[in-house]
C-alpha cells in the first residue's frame, strides 16, 4: 500500500473509533451513530462505483438494483425458507455477481451514453420486478419482520455492535480495494481509463478486467444490501429505484470519481445532508441534489478531494 | 357486461400504442437532433415532456388562456429552457468527457424534476382534451379524439422538421455541424449557435409532446425519466441519428407496450420496452432498421 494511502487509513480508522465515543456521550447528536451506519452500507456500494468510474472509467446507472438483489436475497431467504443470515448473505452475493456478470458482458461491450443506458434500463428492470413478483417480494408494500443478525450468539441488533461490523467490512473492503488499485488488475484498468485503443494495443484485456470490476462492484452492492435488510428490518422497492443509482454515483462524484478517498467522502456527506441536515427540506432535496451535483460537475470537476491541494498550497502560503 | 370482440380489443390496443408511441418518436427525434449536433445524449430530454405537460397545465388551467396561445406559449417556454440549459451547462463545457456530460445532462434533469416538484407538487395533472370528450367508435373500439390530435399534431412536426432540415438555411447549417463539426466551422458556420438551436428544437418538440399527451395519460413531476429511457429506446431502434428511423421505433414500441399490457400484464409493460431496449443495444446497437454502413452517415 501506499504511504499515503497508509497515513489517510490510519486517520480513517482513529476517526471510526473516535466517533461512537463522542457521539454516544453528547444527547443531540446520539442518533449520528444511526447515520453513520448508512453511511457505512453506502460507501461498501460507492467503494464498488468509484472502482468502476474511476478507475476503469465505465458508468453504471444501475447499481440500485444490485444492492436491491442483496437486500432482497437476504430477506426472502432468512423470512420464507429461514436461512441463517450469513449463508443468506453469501447466497446473495452470490446471485448478484451472476446477474451482474450476465448483465456486464454485453453491456460493457457498449460505451458512453449506450453503457449508461443500458446499465439505467437494466437498474429500472430489476425495480419492476421487486413491484410486480408480489408472492415473491410482497410488491410495492413490501414485506417486514426480516431477523437481526447475530454473531458467535451475540446479538447485533444494537446500533453500536452494527456500527462496528458495518465498518469493519468497510475496512477490509477499502484495503482489499486499496490493492486491486495497486495490482495488475488496477493498472490495467487505469490504462484503459485514460485509452482503451492503446490498453489493447499493449495487450491489456481490457474487456475482462471492465467484466472483473463490474462483478466485484455488484458483489459488494449485494453485501451492502444484506447488511442494509438485517439494518432496517423491513424492505419495499422504492429504497432501490432509479434516484437510488443516480445519487450513488452523484456521492461517488461530489467526493471525487478518480480517487477511493473521494468516494468515502462523497458517502459521508451526502448521507449526513440526506439525512440529517436537510430536512428542512422534506421533499425538495430532489432540488438540492441536482444544484449540488450540476454545482460539482460544473466547477469541481476532480470532485472535493480536488480541493486538498488547492487548500494546502494556500496553507503553505499563509 | 357485452364482451368486446378480439378485433375491436386488437383496434383499441393498436391505438393506444400508436398514440403513446408518437409521444416516443417525438422524445426520440428530441434525442437525435441534439445527438446529430454535438454528440450528447441529453438524459434531460424526458423532462422537456414533463415540463411542457405540466405549464401545459397552468396555461389552461390556472391563467385560463385559449387553447391555441397556451399551446404557443407552453412551447415558448419550454424552448427557452432548453436554451437556458445550453447556455449554463453545456457550452461552458468545452472539451468534457462523455462520462462528464452524461453527469450534467443528469443533474439537470434532477434539477428539473426538483423544480417541477417544488412548483406542481407530486399529485398528477390533467387538462380537458383539446376538442370534445365523446369517443369515437372504429371496429368496435372507443377512440378518445385527443388520440386524433395527437396523431395529427406528430405528423405536422415531423413534416415541419423535415421542411427545416431540407429548405431552410439554419436547418442545412445543422445538418452541415452533424457531418462534420470542423468543416462546418471552416465554411462559416457557427457550431456554436447551431448547438444553442439544437436544444431549444428539442425542448420545443418535447413540449409538444408533453402538451399533446397530458389530456390522455396526465403528467405529474417524475414522468421524465422513464419517457427519456423509453425514448432513448426508439432513437438506439431506429438507428441512432435518423430521422425516420426514430418514428417508426416509436410507434413500433408503443404498438407493443400497448399490446403488452393489454394480453400480457400491464405490470410489467415498461419492463418489456426497457427489455426491447437492453436486446437491440446488445445485439444490433446499429438499430434495427438501419445497417452499420448507414448509423455512421449521420442523417436527420
Amino acid at each position: 500500500m501506499e504511504k499515503s494511502n497508509s497515513k489517510i487509513l490510519f486517520a480513517l480508522i482513529i476517526f471510526l473509533a473516535l466517533f461512537p465515543v463522542v457521539v454516544l456521550n453528547v444527547r443531540a447528536i446520539g442518533h449520528y451513530l444511526d447515520v453513520m451506519i448508512f453511511v457505512g452500507i453506502y460507501s461498501l456500494i460507492n467503494l464498488g462505483l468509484s472502482l468502476l468510474m474511476g478507475y476503469a472509467g465505465q458508468i453504471s446507472l444501475g447499481h440500485a438494483a444490485f444492492f436491491g438483489l442483496g437486500a432482497y436475497s437476504s430477506g426472502i431467504l432468512c423470512t420464507k425458507l429461514s436461512l441463517s443470515p450469513w449463508l443468506a448473505m453469501v447466497a446473495g452475493v452470490c446471485l448478484t455477481a451472476l446477474v451482474a456478470y450476465i448483465v456486464g458482458v454485453p453491456s460493457l461491450k457498449l460505451k458512453g451514453h449506450y453503457l449508461a443506458m443500458a446499465t439505467l434500463g437494466f437498474g429500472v428492470i430489476v425495480y419492476i420486478f421487486f413491484n410486480e413478483e408480489v408472492a415473491l417480494t410482497g410488491g410495492p408494500s413490501g414485506f417486514s419482520d426480516i431477523p437481526g443478525l447475530t454473531i458467535f450468539g451475540l446479538d447485533l441488533n444494537n446500533d453500536l455492535y452494527y456500527y462496528i461490523l458495518v465498518w469493519s467490512l468497510v475496512l477490509l473492503t477499502l484495503v482489499f480495494s486499496l490493492n486491486v488499485i495497486n495490482s495488475r488488475i488496477g493498472r490495467a484498468l487505469r490504462s484503459l481509463h485514460d485509452s482503451e485503443v492503446a490498453a489493447n494495443a499493449m495487450g491489456v484485456e481490457t474487456s475482462r478486467f471492465k467484466v472483473i470490476i463490474f462483478v466485484l462492484s455488484g458483489a459488494y452492492a449485494s453485501i451492502a444490501g444484506s447488511l442494509y435488510t438485517h439494518y432496517v428490518g423491513f424492505l419495499s422497492p422504492s429504497s432501490f429505484d432509479l434516484f437510488l443509482s443516480i445519487k450513488l454515483v452523484m456521492m461517488v462524484v461530489v467526493g471525487g470519481m478518480h480517487n477511493i478517498w473521494g468516494a468515502l467522502l462523497g458517502t459521508w456527506l451526502l448521507t449526513f445532508l440526506g439525512n440529517e441536515w436537510l430536512h428542512v427540506f422534506r421533499d425538495f432535496d430532489i432540488l438540492v441534489y441536482g444544484a449540488v451535483l450540476l454545482a460539482i460537475v460544473m466547477f469541481l470537476p476532480e470532485g472535493l478531494v480536488g480541493l486538498t491541494p488547492k487548500m494546502r498550497w494556500l496553507w503553505k502560503r499563509s | 357486461m357485452e364482451r368486446i370482440s378480439l378485433i375491436g380489443q386488437l383496434t383499441q390496443y393498436l391505438f393506444t400504442g400508436i398514440t403513446v408511441g408518437s409521444i416516443y418518436a417525438l422524445v426520440a427525434v428530441g434525442f437525435n437532433i441534439i445527438y446529430n449536433v454535438t454528440e450528447i445524449i441529453n438524459f434531460a430530454q424526458g423532462e422537456f415532456v414533463m415540463l411542457g405537460g405540466l405549464i401545459m397545465v397552468f396555461f389552461t388551467a390556472v391563467a385560463k388562456l385559449p387553447l391555441p396561445v397556451a399551446f404557443i406559449l407552453t412551447i415558448a417556454a419550454v424552448t427557452g429552457v432548453g436554451a437556458l440549459m445550453e447556455r449554463f451547462t453545456i457550452n461552458p463545457l468545452k472539451n468534457a468527457t462523455v462520462l462528464t456530460m452524461i453527469i450534467v445532462t443528469i443533474a439537470v434533469s434532477i434539477l428539473f424534476k426538483g423544480i417541477a416538484m417544488f412548483v406542481w407538487g407530486k399529485d398528477p395533472y390533467i387538462i380537458p382534451p383539446f376538442s370534445g370528450s365523446e369517443p369515437i367508435f372504429i371496429l368496435g373500439a372507443a377512440i378518445q379524439t385527443q388520440t386524433i390530435w395527437v396523431l395529427l399534431i406528430t405528423a405536422v412536426v415531423v413534416v415541419l422538421l423535415t421542411l427545416f432540415f431540407k429548405k431552410t438555411r439554419y436547418g442545412k447549417a445543422m445538418l452541415a455541424c452533424a457531418d462534420d463539426p470542423e468543416a462546418a466551422r471552416l465554411v462559416g458556420i457557427r457550431v456554436n449557435i447551431m448547438v444553442l438551436i439544437s436544444f431549444a428544437l428539442s425542448a420545443a418538440i418535447g413540449a409538444v409532446a408533453g402538451a399533446i399527451i397530458t389530456p390522455i395519460s396526465l403528467m405529474e413531476y417524475d414522468r421524465g425519466a422513464l419517457l427519456a429511457l423509453k425514448g432513448f429506446g426508439a432513437a438506439v431502434m431506429g438507428g441512432l441519428g435518423s430521422f425516420y428511423g426514430a418514428v417508426v421505433a416509436g410507434i413500433f414500441l408503443g404498438i407493443i407496450e400497448s399490446l403488452c399490457a393489454g394480453f400480457v400484464s400491464s405490470g410489467y409493460k415498461d419492463a418489456v420496452a426497457l427489455l426491447l431496449l437492453l436486446l437491440v443495444l446488445y445485439i444490433r446497437p446499429s438499430g434495427l432498421f438501419g445497417n452499420v454502413e448507414a448509423s455512421k452517415i449521420k442523417e436527420f
